[in-house]
């Protein structure tokens, strides 16, 4: 036991001291401080951001983030012909930010107006291009249907609307742009399926597609697969992404998130090599990763074992992860998903464990540790047996040769049961059988 | 004593013709007052009386029992009945009408070992379904006397699976008390029946055995207080049905089943923690239950009383002993004559004409592709 309560021993002070002071740098947006409203919706455009921004008002409790995040929606909504989520958003101000931010019939009205005529418009000019059968006019006629109906907020028509698009492509290009918008639209209305089947859609066109056209299917594709709490899929997805994609997809999803999301959701479903090659050993990710530090760092300590500043981290993280319209139902999962991994991870190597250091390593007391502890054991993903007394964890390796006689032993008794009880009922039945034939006579 | 004899001479001068046949049976009933006083003889007197000769020797038997029991000192009906049984079986697996009411006998006078000899034997043949259910309802509650639940489990589960054209009142009340044993030995239970239950069973079964099936719900929760208050209230149901005391055993049962899951998770647990991960109300009590576990064989421990630490030990049992090579060898032989049995049974049924003719017209609803073993001529 000696060499290896050495090497524990120095493991003890990599476990117990932090990871080094953050160096001075750009300030990230997702980070463990308190999340700058201004600088998060800066990174999106389009509806996306004003759906974010809607939802930080709701879940944050803040007062005055609260109200920063409705200012900006209320300026971004303005900016467009939305007048639905206008009018919600001025009921969540509800005249706290002053008259200039109140209710404003007259653009409503305008706005609306507007929408009638340009709605009759390109009616007229669909049945006009439908009457002549020129298929390209018919396809940027429903096009602009499509425009028009996401701008004012009516998302199922909008999708219905691209979808029609499809009986009137002619080349692999118009397919991909029909494909693109239904995502885009699908993942705005929340209806994750469509994504996964039109970005295999997209992935089938026999042209090469373009590199920024598989970044951004791909972060679909991840996008869904997070939704249907599939993270080992999710994460391999996110994985892939080139570093093309820059910001050129911010109506969905910026850059920051694609690192946040992948590297969380590796670290909570990969097994350590996948996590060494695919993450740590990943060039391109690494870029992304530079975007959001401290999941590089919380991703670095994790695989050197350095749990306590890798749990301190996620700890940070939390509280503006749950401010994030698509990972805000999985935080919980995931993190305790990355908690029992650690938790696994630290017990494999030994063959006995101290529950004390184990409990500060882990920052909890040490009947929390064993409540836990328990647990993972009950199910099945630790092989040990806990020694309460002297509060040791001692690894246990199943005994396969008794193991082997038990179940044989069972088998046979099983199957002498079964057989037995057969015989008995096929002569019960003969004999019901012949009392009938007997009747019958 | 004297009649006795006129009586075994009338039985067998008169039993070698069918009209006289009668005539014994009136000059029995007339008897009986005799039999009753002399009880006590009959056993010697049943061995003289050959029974594939006097076919009304099941009549006196039965008639004697009821004597028996209106003289409440069913103990002495067991021997007598034991030889008659022995002497009205063709063979060990035979299962006559005498069967059940031994065991009755059994049962009433709470001489459960003598019940056993006649249930080690396997049975194939049966007479009379009645038999049937009555033998392995009453060997089912004789193996809970014993307490070796899983052959009660065993003969409970031939009685549910039984087939039967109707529901009976017997297969009820086994039902009942094969919820409550299969929750003490397994510690859960499948409401779902085999495939090869009848379908009476399966649509009834259920309906008459409401408070079991709730009973089952409380003990799957895994809470002992509640399934202590579901026993109280629901009390005088389980005294009906005179299951109050194997009620009883399940709730203990939940307790060792707690009890054995911490031994898969902890090498050596205080008593206090014992006491309170299982709910008992003091580490007193937690040892008395880990003590009886211990002499019952359920778990392997020690106990130390100065630290009031149990240390929790592995199965000792390393498969390598001389009796364990024999049981494996005895369980080998036994399963290669079972399989012999059946696949004489198979032969037999394969060349009965009532099921050819039934495969024969079924033909075309089954698929039969290139082994068909059922000649073309049985085409209805």
């Amino acid at each position: 036991m000696e060499p290896e309560d050495e090497q524990s021993n120095s493991m003890m002070e990599e476990i117990y001291s932090n990871g080094g002071e953050e160096s001075a740098r750009t300030r990230p947006i997702i980070s463990g401080e308190q999340l700058d409203v201004e600088a998060y919706a800066s990174l999106y455009q389009g509806r996306t951001k004003i759906t974010r921004l809607m939802f930080i008002a709701d879940h944050c409790d803040i007062v005055s983030m609260q109200l920063e995040a409705l200012r900006m929606a209320y300026d971004e909504i303005k900016k467009g012909e939305n007048t639905q989520l206008f009018r919600e958003v001025v009921k969540k101000i509800d005249g706290r930010l002053g008259p200039n931010y109140a209710m404003d019939e007259a653009w409503c009205d305008s706005v609306d107006r507007r929408a009638e005529q340009r709605k009759e418009k390109l009616e007229n000019e669909l049945n006009a291009y439908r009457t002549n059968l020129i298929k390209e006019s018919i396809r940027m006629g429903y096009n602009d249907f499509g425009d028009f109906y996401y701008a004012h907020g009516a998302l199922g028509d909008a999708f219905k609307s691209y979808v029609r698009t499809r009986d009137y492509c002619t080349t692999s290009k118009h397919i991909i742009h029909m494909c693109m918008s239904a995502i885009l639209v699908s993942i705005e209305m929340g209806q994750f399926t469509h994504v996964t089947s039109y970005v295999s859609k997209a992935e089938q066109t026999p042209e090469a597609l373009e590199p920024v056209t598989i970044a951004k299917l791909r972060c679909a594709a991840g996008l869904a697969h997070l939704e249907a709490r599939k993270y080992k899929l999710a994460a391999r997805k996110f994985l892939e992404v080139g570093p093309d994609l820059g910001n050129s997809y911010n109506e969905v999803i910026a850059a920051q998130d694609v690192a946040t999301y992948g590297g969380l959701c590796a670290l909570a479903s990969f097994d350590r090599a996948e996590l060494k090659s695919k993450v740590i050993d990943n060039v391109n990710f690494r870029n992304f990763l530079e975007l959001v530090p401290e999941v590089r760092e919380l991703i670095n300590d994790f695989y050197s074992s350095r749990y306590a500043s890798c749990l301190d981290y996620l700890g940070n993280l939390k509280a503006n992860l749950l401010l994030d319209i698509h990972l805000h139902d999985h935080v919980e999962t995931l993190y305790d998903q990355i908690r029992n991994k650690a938790l696994i991870q630290y017990t494999h190597p030994f063959v006995s464990v101290d529950l004390h250091m184990m409990a500060n390593a882990f920052k909890t007391s040490v009947a929390g540790i064993e409540k836990e502890l328990e647990a993972l054991i009950t199910d099945n993903q630790i092989q040990a047996r806990i020694d309460s007394h002297n509060k040791i964890l001692y690894a246990r390796h199943a005994d396969q040769r008794n193991a082997t006689f038990q179940r044989v032993l069972q088998t046979g008794s099983e199957f002498d049961q079964d057989v037995r009880v057969m015989l008995l009922r096929a002569n019960l039945l003969k004999h019901e059988y012949n009392v009938r034939a007997a009747r019958k006579l | 004593m004297q009649s006795i004899e006129n009586l075994v001479t009338q039985i067998q001068g008169l039993s070698s013709n069918a009209s006289d046949i009668t005539a014994l049976k009136d000059y029995l009933k007339a008897a009986e007052d005799l039999l009753r006083s002399e009880s006590t003889r009959l056993l010697s007197f049943l061995d003289q009386l050959d029974p594939s000769k006097h076919s009304l020797v099941i009549n006196v038997c039965k008639r004697y029992k009821d004597q028996v029991l209106l003289l409440e000192a069913p103990i002495r009906g067991v021997g007598p009945m034991l030889t008659a049984i022995r002497k009205i079986q063709s063979s060990t697996e035979h299962l006559t009408t005498l069967h059940p009411e031994f065991l009755q006998l059994c049962l009433l006078a709470k001489c459960y070992k003598a019940g056993l000899s006649v249930l080690e034997d396997d049975i194939y043949e049966i007479n009379l379904p009645r038999d049937f259910f009555l033998y392995c309802y009453y060997g089912g509650m004789i193996f809970i006397g014993q307490k070796r639940f899983r052959k009660a489990l065993e003969l409970l589960h031939n009685v549910v699976t039984a087939p039967m054209s109707s529901i009976n009142a017997i297969a009820v009340e086994a039902y009942k008390k094969y919820i409550l044993v299969s929750l003490i030995h397994h510690g859960q239970f499948s409401s779902t029946l085999p495939k090869y239950t009848s379908s009476a069973a399966q649509r009834n079964l259920k309906n008459f055995s409401q408070p079991y099936m709730e009973l089952v719900n409380t003990y799957n929760t895994g809470k002992i207080a509640e399934l202590e208050t579901y026993v109280q209230t629901n009390r005088e149901k389980f005294e009906s049905d005179n299951n109050l005391g194997l009620v009883k055993q399940v709730v203990s049962s939940m307790y060792k089943r707690n009890i054995q899951r911490l031994t898969q998770t902890y090498l050596t647990l205080s008593l206090q923690d014992i006491a309170n991960t299982v709910q008992l109300n003091s580490s007193k009590e937690a040892e008395m239950h880990v003590l009886q576990m211990i002499q019952d064989g359920e778990i392997f421990a020690t106990i130390n009383q100065k630290d009031g630490m149990v240390r929790f030990l592995e199965d000792p049992e390393q498969y390598k002993t001389c009796e364990m090579i024999e049981h494996i060898d005895s369980s080998i032989q036994r399963i290669m004559s079972l399989s012999k049995k059946l696949t004489a049974m198979d032969e037999l049924i394969s060349c009965d004409p009532l099921y050819l003719g039934k495969a024969g017209r079924e033909r075309q609803r089954f698929d039969f592709d290139d082994f068909d073993s059922v000649p073309q001529k049985f085409n209805i």
